[in-house]
């Protein structure tokens, strides 16, 4: 397996009128899932929220995969 | 400044209820002389409704304000006759960029499919579209228009309203059955009618300039974020007629909106923003902010609100005069039936309930738009750039870019004017949704399948060969063309043919078939404004009348 990086937000059995919908909706909740907080509760949030995404994903090459992109630009 | 548009001035003639001192009853008062009042008032005319068009001015917006039309806008504007003035003077675009400081990172293109009529998009500016389509109105017979009359009372009343006209010689009294009223985002007639609109306004302020000058960009909707000539900021570049270009700067909350108007100031970031020393000249320049805002119901006993009057948008995405055309396009057909004694007046409330659905899902994507565009806390600009530095190379980042989610119809999927399907269907042609153009040929005229529908209620009957359509289904054509709501049938068939009572389109590239997931036998039920209203696999004339019943309110 190796990471997905094509557009790949959606719910199972939902068909979008337009594609970048699914997309936008997670975007929407995430930054919304941001408001009123500070940096450093947005930065708290952010942690816990890979940590929790990183698990869910649980296969190693990805992870590594990933966090070898974020650091790039970083 | 400079000017590249000559402004018509339209007379005002002194209305003759003002020496005569009676008060005369007109089925359709339309107040403001708008793209959006404008195409209302000639749509009604063509469902042979005489109308009385109001406005307080006597000439064109002046400025370009409104720039972007699009595909379907041109679609409905063909129907009122006057899409082919609109794009030929118009820029045709379909292609838009997007930059992140000094690189592209994204790029769209609106029609990414052959075989349409009408491009994603022109740049127009508003004049241009006011004068055609007062041109086209001058030439009904059915519209009277008159200038400098200012509505300056309303009086609502169970069977129309009682409205007081200010005019350069005086006031005089008027009762109309219906008002709709075009009045725009400040509404007078909202405000003297004490009814609310709710929303918020973006803290942002964005300056906008035209310019004249020679240039040799291609016509394509360049937006950037925080560019080198703009740090921090986003900026959008778009090709409007006669050499004029359409510069917008964001320029932040705290800007001095009377000194970034200012000539000097404006001068300098167009110079940063094009790079070089080439000569332009400025045309127009106004520093705005906006709302974000709609009216509860459209529909206010027999008051009707359209366009920005009833609800408006960020400009991102050019969902402003986009959907206000689309109102336009909604109501006509309904208020010219419910007039006509072909519909109750219920029917009206689907103006509201369908419109309504339009505007939030324009507010929504709009909404989204300014959040990407102006982040509101230091996270969600994290986010932002991230996005933005991920889009160069990988393709999820990309869909996640939101400089403007760009005007499209809304498919109004819970329509109560909708029948569900209960045959199997493919693709997108959804009970509410407005329909996909293809090319088709009439005899031997190359055209297009939306010229041959809306207007009235238009049945789309495929076929594989016309010749081989049964006695049965060419005397259900005949039945559906006499009732009392017609129904004008139109054979979409993969060969040439001829058939009694019916119009022949051939689909000779089977894309019509196609984008209608169609069948030999399958037949669409189309509503006047082009939105499908129910679709089967084979033709029952029972089931098209409990149909039509449902689509205009009698079911």
């Amino acid at each position: 397996m190796s990471l997905n990086l094509q557009p790949n937000f959606g719910e199972p059995g939902q068909r979008y009128l337009r594609a970048y919908t699914p997309g936008d909706d997670f975007y929407e909740a995430l930054i919304e899932a941001h408001r009123d907080l500070d940096d450093e509760h947005s930065q708290r949030l952010n942690a816990r929220l890979i940590l929790l995404l990183a698990n869910h994903i649980g296969d190693l090459g990805v992870l590594r995969q990933a966090l070898a992109i974020a650091r790039d630009g970083a | 400044m400079l000017s590249t548009y000559q402004y018509p001035k339209f007379a005002y003639t002194p209305p003759p209820e003002l020496a005569a001192g009676t008060v005369r009853r007109v089925p359709v008062v339309v107040v403001g002389a708008g793209p959006v009042g404008l195409a209302t008032a000639i749509d009604l005319a063509r469902h042979g409704v005489p109308v009385l068009l109001l406005d307080d001015d006597d000439t064109v917006s002046i400025g370009s304000r409104g720039v972007c039309y699009a595909k379907r806008t041109l679609e409905v504007l063909d129907r009122l006759g006057c899409g082919d003035a609109v794009v030929d003077k118009g820029v045709s675009w379909n292609v838009g960029r997007t930059f992140f400081r000094e690189e592209e990172v994204y790029n769209f293109d609106l029609l990414p499919q052959a075989g349409h009529k009408r491009p994603g998009m022109i740049n127009l500016q508003q004049y241009y579209l006011e004068e055609f389509l007062n041109r086209r109105a001058a030439a009904l017979p059915a519209i009277e228009q008159r200038w400098k009359n200012r509505v300056v009372s309303v009086t609502p009343q169970d069977d129309g309203a009682l409205l007081k006209v200010e005019t350069p010689d005086g006031i005089y009294a008027l009762a109309a059955d219906w008002l709709v009223v075009a009045d725009g985002a400040r509404s007078p007639i909202r405000r003297m009618l004490g009814l609310d609109i709710d929303g918020k306004i973006f803290m942002d302020r964005f300056l906008i300039a035209d310019v004249v000058m020679q240039a040799a960009f291609p016509p394509e909707r360049w937006f950037w974020f925080d560019p080198p000539f703009h740090p921090n900021q986003s900026a959008l570049l778009h090709r409007e007629a006669d050499d004029v270009w359409r510069l917008d700067f964001q320029l932040g909350w705290n800007a001095d909106p009377e000194e970034e108007k200012k000539p000097e100031n404006v001068i300098p970031r167009i110079r940063a923003m094009l790079g070089d020393e080439r000569p332009f000249e400025l045309e127009w320049v106004s520093v705005y902010t906006f709302q974000c805002r709609r009216m509860g119901r459209f529909n206010h006993g027999r008051v009707l609100f359209v366009g920005d009057a009833a609800h408006q948008v960020s400009p991102f995405g050019a969902r402003g005069a986009n959907s206000g055309i689309q109102d336009a396009d909604n109501l006509a057909w309904k208020l010219a039936l419910v007039i006509d004694g072909r519909a109750p007046a219920r029917l009206l409330d689907s103006y509201s309930d369908e419109r309504v659905y339009a505007a939030d899902e324009n507010l929504l994507n709009s909404t989204r738009s300014t959040d990407f565009i102006t982040p509101k806390s230091g996270a969600s600009k994290q986010f932002r750039n991230a996005v933005l530095e991920l889009a160069r190379e990988h393709a999820f980042a990309r869909a996640l870019v939101n400089s403007g989610r760009l005007s499209v119809p809304s498919v109004l999927v819970d329509s109560p004017l909708n029948t569900p399907d209960g045959d199997a269907f493919a693709g997108w042609m959804l009970p509410g949704a407005p329909l996909d153009d293809a090319p088709v040929r009439a005899g031997d005229a190359p055209g297009w399948l939306l010229e041959h529908t809306g207007g009235g209620f238009t049945g789309l009957y495929f076929a594989a060969d016309p010749a081989r359509i049964a006695a049965p289904t060419r005397a259900a054509f005949a039945a559906l063309a006499a009732g009392p709501l017609p129904v004008e049938v139109v054979v979409v068939a993969a060969r040439p043919g001829s058939v009694d009572g019916a119009r022949v389109l051939v689909d000779a590239d089977g894309l019509a078939a196609q984008r209608y997931d169609a069948t030999d036998g399958t037949f669409y039920l189309v509503r006047p404004d082009q939105h499908v209203c129910a679709r089967w696999r084979a033709l029952d004339v029972a089931a098209v009348g409990r149909a039509l019943a449902r689509a205009t309110a009698q079911a």
